[in-house]
């Protein structure tokens, strides 16, 4: 296990790198002036545009200014919107409505995702299977948007089992909201178990598990579903990164004040300092996760460690 | 083109070989190719026709809009504001009183171009590329495969948001570079993993003793018996590059009105949906459908191509 971590906290070096310096060049490199798409329509004095380039190191060469901005990164300088407040201020005070949200959606998923897997699974060909496969499908083909707007009219107005949008109603009003953001993921985890358990079923430690005398119940949800849920358990932290552009809609929609809402209002206004600044934070965390649950698969499944 | 068949054949039984019902292998015809068999499969499978059926009428939508309307998506009526559906326009008007059945119509033409671009041109790279890393291995494909760690990192809408609201024109071209620089690792991977496989093969080690070339290899035997999953997965792309665009229409980076997209028109819609619901149903319904066909597309040509499946 020690060789295990160490060799992937050294791999985790240069993605980490790489990453930064992706978005760093997507930022600085791109064609065109970042300064005046900063200022968007507005007109810029010749002396305010001095100071932002100073501010943004833009006269240094191309590799310092990288160096600095990964320097600021490490220290939490995400950079500051146009009043001069830092995104950190913003991300503190937004941080917490956005992981409440996260972490119902990733719950919601998570739990119903899986237990749909399975009954489907298990029954394959059965009615339930064929629900399953056909729900999840146009649930994936919904785009997420659409989705959000159709179970907010439907669910929030006509119906008005849930509130419209905005949180004053505490935790029940991020439950119609969470809903729409698992949602999709909640389909392809139901997909991916489903597969997972089919193919596992009729692998053959399953047969001596039932062989044997052991009761259905446990051979499916010990024996099968430990090594189904395998693939599922990458799937989620890949997914992470679907879930984040997915906050920043469903926050829109639904009018949560979470960061998601944060970078929108952002492209509003068309500050892109805090745009890039939220971003780069999201990446990191999504990189940390990953590698969090890289680590977590590695306990999961012994084979990953001895590799 | 003499030996073509006859190498797809060899394909297919070492595909079956690995199965454990070798008698399952599909009767082998005059002609026994992977994709003549795939073909018999789909054409009597009722998703494939209805997936096919919608493809052919959206990409007609996307050609020859003036097919499906008469009314000019851009000639609009302020008197005609927000008009519920009617007889005269059967998806009622939008604030500007366009007639929203020509916008709709309309708008098929950015999503499916979009869609085929983005997903065509990032295929093409990643088979170039991932060809090469998966044939050559070693130090290229290191190279190549680090590269691709790193790009995973990013997930396409907060890299898609971040170049692009940095980006002063937004137009089709940069909402498609965008979804082009951020797509292609995810097919290249595919590629790679393909090719990796169909690299061990005898054929190809017969083809090698025979003394064909690297490149005629990998032209004539590797690619063709590897490029069945890169359909599959090309075909559900389209879908999900056509609901990315919209997705970033949609928060306002992709494209800029006056231009017509679905993800833009739902945008709009956005303020209005609860006194004119008919601006975010009528777009949201065909882009969903478009995405649906694709992927259930996707999902037909999966079966058909994976004999180990059926």
């Amino acid at each position: 296990m020690g060789r295990y971590l160490a060799r992937r906290l050294l791999q985790f070096i240069p993605v980490f790198a790489g990453a930064t310096l992706l978005i760093f060049l997507m930022v600085w490199a791109i064609p065109g002036d970042p300064i005046a798409a900063l200022a968007g329509d507005r007109h810029m004095p010749d002396a305010v545009r001095e100071q932002i380039r100073a501010r943004y190191n833009l006269d240094d060469p191309l590799i310092v200014q990288y160096g600095k901005y990964v320097g600021g990164v490490f220290q939490g300088d995400f950079g500051d919107d146009f009043r001069g407040r830092p995104v950190t201020d913003l991300l503190s005070q937004r941080l917490p409505i956005t992981v409440r949200l996260a972490l119902l959606a990733f719950g919601f998923e998570v739990v119903l995702g899986i237990v749909a897997g399975i009954v489907a699974g298990v029954r394959k060909g059965g009615f339930l299977d064929n629900l399953v496969l056909v729900s999840t499908l146009v649930v994936i083909a919904i785009p997420i948007f659409v989705l959000g707007f159709l179970a907010q009219l439907v669910l929030g107005v006509r119906l008005a089992w849930f509130p419209v949008a905005g949180i004053q109603h505490g935790l029940y009003s991020y439950l119609l909201p969470a809903m729409v953001l698992g949602s999709v993921s909640l389909a392809y985890v139901a997909r991916l178990t489903r597969t997972s358990v089919v193919e596992n079923l009729r692998a053959d430690y399953v047969r001596t598990a039932t062989a044997k005398g052991l009761a259905r119940r446990r051979v499916v949800g010990v024996h099968a579903l430990r090594n189904s849920l395998i693939p599922v358990v990458t799937f989620l932290a890949v997914d992470l990164g679907a879930l984040m552009g997915g906050a920043i809609i469903t926050e829109t929609i639904f009018n949560i004040p979470g960061i998601g809402r944060a970078v929108f209002e952002g492209v509003q206004r068309q500050e892109g300092t805090v745009v890039v600044g939220i971003v780069t934070f999201l990446v990191v965390v999504y990189l940390l996760a990953n590698l969090l649950v890289d680590l977590l698969y590695a306990v999961l499944d012994p084979r990953i460690r001895y590799e | 083109m003499s030996d073509g068949p006859t190498v797809k054949r060899s394909s297919l039984s070492s595909r079956s070989y690995t199965t454990e019902e070798p008698e399952a292998e599909p009767a082998v015809g005059r002609e026994g190719s992977l994709y003549l068999d795939a073909w018999r499969h789909l054409r009597r499978r009722p998703m494939f026709i209805i997936a096919t059926a919608m493809i052919l009428l959206l990409a007609l939508m996307a050609i020859w809009p003036g097919l499906f309307t008469n009314a000019d998506p851009l000639a609009c009526d302020l008197a005609d504001s927000l008009l519920t559906p009617s007889s005269e326009h059967w998806f009622g008007t939008d604030l500007q009183g366009c007639d929203y059945y020509a916008r709709t119509i309309y708008g098929a033409r950015v999503s499916i171009s979009i869609g085929v671009l983005v997903t065509a041109v990032s295929t093409l790279i990643a088979v170039a590329l991932g060809s090469v890393a998966g044939f050559y291995g070693g130090f290229v494909d290191t190279v190549i495969a680090r590269i691709t760690d790193i790009w995973f990192a990013i997930p396409t809408i907060l890299g898609g948001i971040v170049i692009l609201s940095l980006l002063g024109k937004k137009g089709m071209l940069q909402v498609s570079l965008v979804l082009i620089v951020l797509g292609w690792p995810t097919m290249l991977r595919l590629v790679r993993s393909a090719v990796l496989s169909v690299k061990e093969t005898d054929y190809v080690d017969a083809a090698r003793a025979l003394g064909a070339t690297n490149f005629r290899i990998i032209r004539r035997h590797v690619l063709p018996n590897s490029i069945a999953p890169v359909i599959v997965y090309a075909t559900i792309t389209v879908g999900g590059i056509i609901s990315a665009e919209a997705a970033l229409s949609f928060l306002g980076v992709g494209l800029q009105l006056p231009a017509i997209s679905w993800g833009l028109m739902i945008s709009v819609a956005q303020n209005r949906i609860l006194t004119a619901p008919h601006l975010l149903l009528f777009p949201g319904l065909f882009l969903s459908a478009t995405v649906f066909s694709f992927i259930l597309m996707g999902d037909a040509l999966r079966d058909a191509l994976d004999p180990r499946l059926r």
